[in-house]
């Protein structure tokens, strides 16, 4: 049987994912530039192709809250949001994550009022990295699709039960055309088994009392718990990505992808879309003799700190392109990096590029300038800490 | 006495031992409520003529209607003195707690 | 259908060992609701003294199926149970969300008029003590006015809160519910009543029932019923039915009883002056007036 490719955007690939996921049930608040999630998924209701309750909930706090009474209750349940939405509904993640709920979430990555934008940035998701939600950052529309149904079968995993957030680049990917194959309903049925949730979900046979309070006597050791098998939530991220590929031929490499590495002297580390425009650059210069590597980091949480380190060993500079800024501080991933390299016996230099804030474009010329920073740092000149990606003017 | 009991319950012994989750079972009670009380009631049966109103009012639903005479829970029983007050046959009295 | 009062409603109790204060009318209200609707409830309830008394681990007071919810999110999250129930094809169970004053007028508006608008298959409760009790006794849109609480206290400028109690039932029936009803606490079989009705309705029903608390209003704990009665008696809470899109109101007073001798009883009224009650009466009588002409009485 011929493959199914059809030409989508982002936000109708998510739809694809979620649709062949089989939610129960759907929370939906539109949001620019999550709303063709939405848009599509109700269409699919509507034409029964998606046989789920659909809920026009009446704000992103509601759409995650009816998220939780739906996971409460051992269904499956899916919502999206982007920016404003993900902050409005912030108090009910960490709710969502303690109670070990396994809710996917697509996020259209967008950058946070004030100013307003509704373009593109990673300002959004950084604020809930303390959410205790699994983060991935996808590089395509394809990707978008296929982590939208490995979310489901990794936030199911009994020995991860946590929820899941698919971080997609808003209009970038979001908005944006490419062929993605549909991969079968049968297949992801035999890759995604039904939800199974018996030990925190209320059941007529064992009623359970959920969301309690924690005294000072217990606080901690609850959230000690969680804690841990998160961290270990990264050996089961890198198996049910090789199950995917072994499944659907297509391989993620678990939590960091590495390209050129083996002999590279500097790194970039990218995240999302990003990556696309990194790697036509990183092929331009290895042909020009430059010995240039790229990581793609394809988890925030857990933070894979060891697999950093080990790509990094033996690098003499590194960089870390940032589409936020943790104000009055520097980016944020470069934050997480440089808090795992501590450990290593050489320190490499590292540079921080922040850029694309608020949809503004990330160059060819942008990534070939940070390499060249990059180079030139590994061989010991000076260097900013900090620079800034296309301003568009003095500073 | 027909009425949920305090259940036996032994702390985890280590972080993985915990919920998952913030879980816990329901129909779990692991204290009593009995060291609330100043007065507690008492029942007349020589005045009370099973109208039930006192089963009725109580907010912690520690009378129980269920054998021939009513019954009061002192495991869970706090004291409030609504039951005495509401009984229109003064077969309830509230009797200061001797401990 | 059997009346429900003492003898035919349950012995059972499903709400229950809970460290609520002695005489709490919010836990009597929960106790008896659970009662009617029975062990296959899922219940939803948010931040409030009733969460706050039922969940401390590994001390459970419910023997159903029970969460606690964001403060804002009562009538969301029971809205999803019902829903990821249904989408389940698990039958015969019944959702209820009970939440507070603040938790359904003030907070909680938005997520109970979203569950209306959808019609979600749930009970949604909300026990009024006039008041954010579980943080202190702050003033909420449910505070009537002349109330002392902590954060409108009565002194030589002003005489408590200054604003009337919200028209929650009203709010709540104008969005087309198909049952919504007043009670309390005093006036049980009546309460009972409602709840049973609202556990038959296909749909979202709304019970709005008063409920005395005797630690934020000041007043000996074995009044609660007394009072929750004396409310109803002196018309400033009335017992009435939206059903069918029509208001009926289920007790008509020929005479009110005084009202002061309602609020004088009680710490947080203590400081009301002649002219704060004549306030209050004439609000209340402005009500009666409306309900008189408008409601089938």
């Amino acid at each position: 049987m011929g493959k199914n490719i059809k030409f989508i955007c982002g936000d109708d690939a998510v739809a694809e994912g979620v649709r062949l996921s089989r939610p129960h049930v759907i929370s939906a608040y539109p949001i620019t530039p999550q709303t063709i999630v939405v848009e599509r998924l109700s269409e699919f209701v509507e034409d029964g192709s998606l046989k789920a309750e659909y809920m026009h909930v009446e704000s992103e706090h509601s759409a995650m809250s009816c998220a939780i009474g739906i996971s409460a209750v051992g269904a499956r349940a899916f919502t999206a949001t982007s920016s404003q939405g993900l902050l409005y509904m912030a108090e009910t993640l960490p709710y969502a994550s303690g109670q070990r709920l396994p809710i996917v979430m697509m996020n259209a990555n967008r950058s946070i009022a004030t100013p307003w934008s509704i373009f593109g940035d990673h300002m959004d998701s950084m604020f809930l990295l303390n959410s205790g939600w699994i983060q991935f950052y996808v590089e395509d529309a394809q990707e978008a699709l296929d982590m939208t149904i490995q979310a489901y079968r990794i936030a199911e995993t009994k020995e991860v039960m946590t929820p899941v957030m698919v971080n997609v680049d808003g209009f970038v990917l979001t908005h944006t055309y490419e062929m993605v194959e549909i991969p079968e309903q049968e297949k992801v049925d035999e890759f995604l088994p039904p939800i199974s949730m018996p030990h925190n979900s209320m059941s007529l046979e064992n009623p359970k009392s959920l969301c309690i309070s924690a005294g000072k006597d217990t606080n901690m050791e609850f959230n000690m718990k969680r804690h841990f098998e998160m961290l270990e939530s990264e050996n089961y991220i890198e198996a049910i990505d090789k199950e995917f590929g072994d499944a659907f031929g297509r391989y993620y490499h678990g939590m960091i992808e590495t390209v050129y590495m083996e002999d590279a002297e500097v790194a970039l580390i990218t995240t999302g879309s990003v990556t696309g425009t990194a790697r036509v650059v990183l092929d331009e210069l290895r042909k020009e003799g430059k010995k240039v590597g790229l990581i793609k980091l394809r988890v925030l949480r857990p933070f894979p700190s060891d697999k950093i380190v080990d790509a990094l060993k033996d690098v003499k500079a590194f960089g870390v392109l940032d589409k936020n800024i943790s104000f009055g501080y520097e980016g944020t991933i470069f934050t997480n990096v440089n808090s795992s390299i501590v450990t290593m016996e050489k320190l490499p230099k590292a540079i921080n590029f922040i850029g694309g804030i608020g949809g503004r474009d990330i160059t060819h010329e942008d990534i070939k300038k940070a390499y060249d920073e990059l180079l030139s740092a590994a061989v010991g000149n000076s260097f900013e800490r900090v620079q800034y990606m296309n301003v568009g003017c003095e500073y | 006495m027909d009425r949920p009991k305090i259940k036996e319950w032994i702390a985890p012994k280590s972080v993985r031992e915990y919920p998952l989750g913030s879980t816990c079972e329901s129909d779990h009670l692991t204290s009593i409520n009995a060291g609330w009380r100043t007065f507690k009631p008492v029942i007349d049966y020589d005045k009370c003529v099973n109208c039930l109103r006192c089963f009725l009012v109580c907010p912690d639903g520690v009378i129980d209607k269920s054998g021939e005479k009513l019954e009061i829970d002192y495991d869970y029983c706090k004291g409030c003195g609504i039951c005495a007050t509401e009984c229109k046959f003064g077969a309830i009295s509230m009797v200061k707690e001797v401990k | 259908m059997a009346k429900l009062n003492a003898r035919t409603i349950t012995n059972e109790e499903y709400f229950y060992g809970h460290k609520a204060c002695g005489g709490c009318g919010e836990s009597l209200a929960l106790r008896h609701a659970m009662k009617v609707l029975g062990e296959n409830t899922f219940v939803a309830l948010p931040a409030g003294c009733m969460a706050a008394v039922s969940f401390i681990y590994p001390h459970m007071a419910f023997t159903t199926n029970a969460m606690i919810t964001p403060f804002a999110a009562t009538g969301a999250v029971a809205s999803g149970m019902a829903v990821g129930l249904k989408a389940l094809g698990v039958e015969n169970t019944q959702t209820i969300g009970f939440a507070g004053d603040g938790g359904t007028a003030d907070i909680g508006f938005q997520a109970l008029s979203g569950a209306i608008d959808r019609n979600d298959d749930i009970i949604y409760m909300c026990t009024d003590n006039e008041a954010y009790m579980n943080t202190g006794i702050q003033k909420s849109g449910l505070t009537p006015y002349g109330t002392k609480t902590t954060t409108s206290p009565a002194g030589k400028n002003l005489p408590g809160a200054i604003t009337h109690k919200k028209n929650m039932f009203e709010i709540v029936a104008a969005h087309g519910i198909s049952y919504a009803a007043t009670a309390s606490v005093g006036y049980l079989e009546d309460f009972l009543m409602k709840v049973q009705k609202a556990k038959d309705t296909k749909g979202t029903s709304f019970i709005h029932v008063f409920v005395p608390c005797p630690t934020g209003w000041g007043y000996p704990a074995d009044q609660t019923v007394a009072l929750a009665k004396a409310v109803v008696d002196s018309g400033l809470w009335y017992l009435a039915e939206y059903e069918d899109g029509e208001f009926k109101v289920n007790k008509n007073p020929k005479e009110f009883t005084a009202a002061k001798d309602y609020l004088k009883v009680q710490s947080r009224f203590k400081h009301l002056t002649d002219e704060d009650i004549a306030v209050i009466e004439e609000h209340r009588d402005k009500k009666w007036e409306m309900i008189r002409k408008k409601w089938n009485v």
